[in-house]
């Protein structure tokens, strides 16, 4: 319930200005200068910060690398590691209310989590800086974050905009309800197989500040952390894993506190 | 991996985090995403 709460303020705080969404504006503001935590769009109406994917691309667009982007993101993931995608992420929080549906679930095979990382680095490292007009390849092709929190609401708005849909966003729709029906049978689908910020903060969460700490000498190998991990891991062997995002519910379910 | 080596790399990590922030930010890097950030992202939004 906590958690929830603070990914309620971190979705409203990242995204005050929702009268933007009934006159079609986005924030022109001084705070655009810095990145959101998680992945946000920067055309959303709401936003007030950057994207950190947006901002990767938008100067790997200039054949350079995004120094101060990737520093960013290094630096909050150097605190709180995946937490991020817990605790901050808008569209993990969406993510996690669309698995609350009711539906038949699966368990995503170990072997397809590491897409991620193809996609940040064909999508968001190279491609951008390799495509002759700049791409922002990831936003452009592939991110439903982008289409659910800025085609969408932009496109109702801007008339304009609606006479020029083609292709392009045809895919950009297919990809976004792919990733909600994925979402609802899958928990966090996007993030722990699709998300090159995710994929980021994943390298980071051994090193981060924010830990999930395993007493061996206090458990009793009751396994029951390991039942209740929506990411299908062992809190017991995986406390430091790529994918594990903080969420906290293997704390909450040890009878004998072995995981703080 | 030890404590002092865990020590280490978090150093480390924030060092590099801190000079890239530093670096991009001289090299002008703010003024090219807060130029993309305040216009409507054509590519972001499907239309590209």
């Amino acid at each position: 319930m906590k958690r929830r709460l603070i990914q309620l303020a971190a979705t409203i705080l990242t995204n005050p200005h929702v009268t933007n969404f009934f006159n079609g504006r986005i924030y022109r503001g001084e705070l655009k200068n810095f990145c959101a935590p998680g992945l946000n769009c920067w055309s959303c109406p709401a936003a007030t910060l950057s994207c950190p994917i947006g901002a990767l691309q938008a100067v790997g667009g200039y054949g350079k690398f995004g120094f101060y982007a990737a520093g960013i993101i290094i630096l909050i993931g150097l605190i709180l590691g995946r937490a991020v995608c817990g605790f901050l992420c808008p569209f993990g929080f969406f993510q996690e209310l669309l698995n609350k549906i009711p539906s038949p679930k699966i368990i995503l095979p170990k072997k397809i989590l590491p897409v991620k990382y193809f996609f940040l680095i064909i999508f968001v490292l190279i491609l951008p800086v390799a495509s002759k007009f700049g791409e922002p390849t990831f936003c452009e092709y592939i991110c439903p974050a982008g289409t659910l929190e800025a085609g969408l609401p932009l496109i109702a708005t801007h008339e304009e905009f609606r006479g020029v849909l083609g292709n392009l966003f045809l895919l950009k729709i297919s990809v976004l309800l792919a990733v909600i029906f994925l979402c609802v049978v899958a928990h966090r689908f996007f993030c722990r197989v699709m998300c090159p910020l995710g994929a980021i903060y994943g390298l980071l969460n051994k090193f981060s500040f924010y830990q999930l700490n395993y007493n061996a000498e206090k458990c009793v190998h009751c396994e029951i952390c390991k039942k209740n991990c929506p990411l299908d891991l062992n809190p017991t062997k995986d406390f430091a894993s790529a994918e594990c995002i903080r969420c906290g519910k293997c704390k909450k379910v040890c009878p004998k506190r072995a995981l703080t | 991996m030890n404590s002092k080596n865990f020590s280490s790399s978090r150093i480390i990590i924030l060092a590099v985090s801190a000079a890239m922030i530093y670096f991009g930010i001289e090299r002008g890097e703010l003024s090219t995403i807060f130029a993309k950030a305040t216009r409507v992202c054509l590519e972001c939004i499907g239309l590209g």
